[in-house]
């Protein structure tokens, strides 16, 4: 018997096309308006074919049977489903570990218990800023002080405390007070999630990003405030690719260990795939979720190498990140098979280099926020946006 | 940290030890996490359940692998690592 001690007595990754991952994203109505939402910007048109709570059932049986153990119930906001407790209950005796992504809206004494007796093992609470003022203009809603409650809440009934904070640079200068403010709520793991740009976030990217010393000081920050509290808190900064030299290895490799379900039913590697086109998605009214892991042609398009292009394909460095995200190369290049344009070694890295100057012109971030509501998604589904939008070549 | 053959630890909170048939291997699952147990690591974490002491342990699975030198420097270094991870906690 002798134990890996190089691999933290972790067998290696054998998971190769096994989900271990189900995100459920439920619904996509939400009564925020975040500007940073990666939600798709038409969800207006998934919004009145969502599925029923027996085919979301039938969808938790069939990706555990897959192999899915970690499971995300995710939306827009999951609580505006009245079966959100029916479906957190059949979760559990399916065995999954099972984590509501909520912004607290539609949470109360009632549910809260209700979704503890069923077995829900965590909830993950996003929380916007320390200030009132940032909270309630970055969403769009007055939910500063709904949050707070929520997370006592939250403690109270002894679930981890996880929050998700995503930075952007009207916060991301504020990091050490929100470090503080998760620290005095009690929270067992903080997530600062610097905004990727999809959805309605590259909508507003001109808006949202931060400058370039902004990141710096703010990983510094959280560095050292890492330092200070060890264990107790467990900080996950994920770093803004965009000031990166290397994609991120995205969704751990295309259809690797990734399912969603979308509201409407649609079965995706990653959150935005519907973006690239030519590509037809697996819905869960036709199809099973074993025929679409293994069978379906898109989910087996960007699966290994044999895809690549150069500079990818004969890259020492493949391996590392797979070459980067699809969909932000198909979104800012109009080509889904090329390097991510965060690669330095892309021939279109001058886009993101460009993206980067524009956070210096004050011009550029000037233009109003698109907040994420029904009405400014429809708008853009009936192409009233072409000028905000020319520059992508897909819409977010 | 020293590991005393009297040590009893359990799962620690927020966590969950667990047998995946689709991976036919043990995980530990927590928010934001899954890790995948090689056998030999499954089967001491298996054992820790709150009640067992370290001896106990290492007494069970002396048994069931005979054929393993000095099985007791293994279960410590897991169990060690267990810790660190913050995967278990100390009881007694």
């Amino acid at each position: 018997m002798v134990l890996d001690k190089k691999n933290n007595g972790v067998s290696a990754s054998t998971t190769a096309t096994q989900p271990l991952w189900l995100l459920a994203e439920i619904t996509y109505q939400c009564p925020l308006q975040c500007a940073f939402c990666y939600n798709p910007t038409d969800f207006d048109k998934h919004t009145q074919n969502e599925l029923d709570t027996n085919s979301w059932i039938k969808v938790l049986r069939q990706a555990r049977d897959l192999g899915a153990a970690q499971l995300g119930l995710s939306g827009g906001e999951p609580l505006l489903r009245k079966d959100i407790e029916e479906i957190v209950t059949e979760a559990s005796s399916l065995g999954y570990y099972s984590n509501l992504i909520t912004s607290g809206a539609g949470m109360n004494e009632k549910r809260i218990d209700a979704l503890k007796d069923g077995g829900l093992d965590h909830i993950q609470l996003s929380m916007h800023d320390i200030t009132e003022e940032i909270n309630n203009f970055i969403t769009n809603t007055k939910t500063f002080k709904l949050k707070q409650k929520i997370a006592a809440m939250i403690k109270d009934r002894g679930y981890p405390m996880v929050l998700n904070v995503v930075l952007h640079r009207y916060n991301i200068d504020h990091i050490k007070e929100i470090l503080e403010m998760a620290e005095g709520l009690g929270a067992d793991y903080i997530e600062l999630a610097n905004t990727q740009y999809y959805g309605w976030s590259l909508v507003n990217r001109d808006q949202l990003m931060p400058k370039r010393e902004q990141v710096i000081h703010a990983e510094k920050v959280t560095n050292e405030f890492r330092e200070r509290i060890g264990n107790k808190m467990k900080i996950f900064f994920v770093v803004p690719d965009y000031y990166d030299e290397r994609p991120k290895k995205c969704m751990n490799g295309w259809g690797e260990v990734f399912m969603i379900v979308t509201a409407n039913g649609d079965v995706l590697p990653c959150h935005s795939a519907r973006v690239i086109p030519n590509l037809e998605f697996p819905n869960v009214k036709d199809t099973g979720l074993k025929g679409a892991w293994y069978d379906s042609p898109a989910f087996n398009k960007f699966r290994g190498d044999d895809w690549m292009k150069e500079p990818c394909r004969s890259c020492s460095e493949k391996e590392n990140d797979l070459g980067g995200c699809r969909c932000q190369a198909l979104l800012l290049s109009g080509d889904a098979e090329s390097a991510d344009p965060v690669c330095t070694k892309s021939p279109n890295r001058h886009l993101i280099d460009q993206a980067i100057k524009d956070t210096e012109n004050p011009g550029v971030e000037a233009k109003p926020i698109m907040f994420r509501s029904n009405k400014n998604s429809k708008k853009i589904s009936d192409g009233e946006e072409k000028e905000r939008l020319e520059k992508f070549h897909a819409t977010p | 940290m020293t590991i005393d053959t009297k040590d009893i630890y359990k799962i620690a909170a927020h966590h969950r030890f667990q047998w995946e048939k689709a991976q036919d291997c043990y995980v530990i699952l927590f928010p934001e996490g899954m890790v995948k147990l090689n056998g030999s690591a499954g089967e001491v974490l298996n054992l820790v359940n709150g009640e067992s002491t370290v001896e106990f342990i290492t007494e069970t699975l002396s048994k069931k692998f005979t054929d393993v030198p000095n099985i007791a420097k293994d279960i410590e270094g897991m169990i060690e690592l267990a810790l660190d991870k913050a995967w278990i906690e100390k009881v007694n």
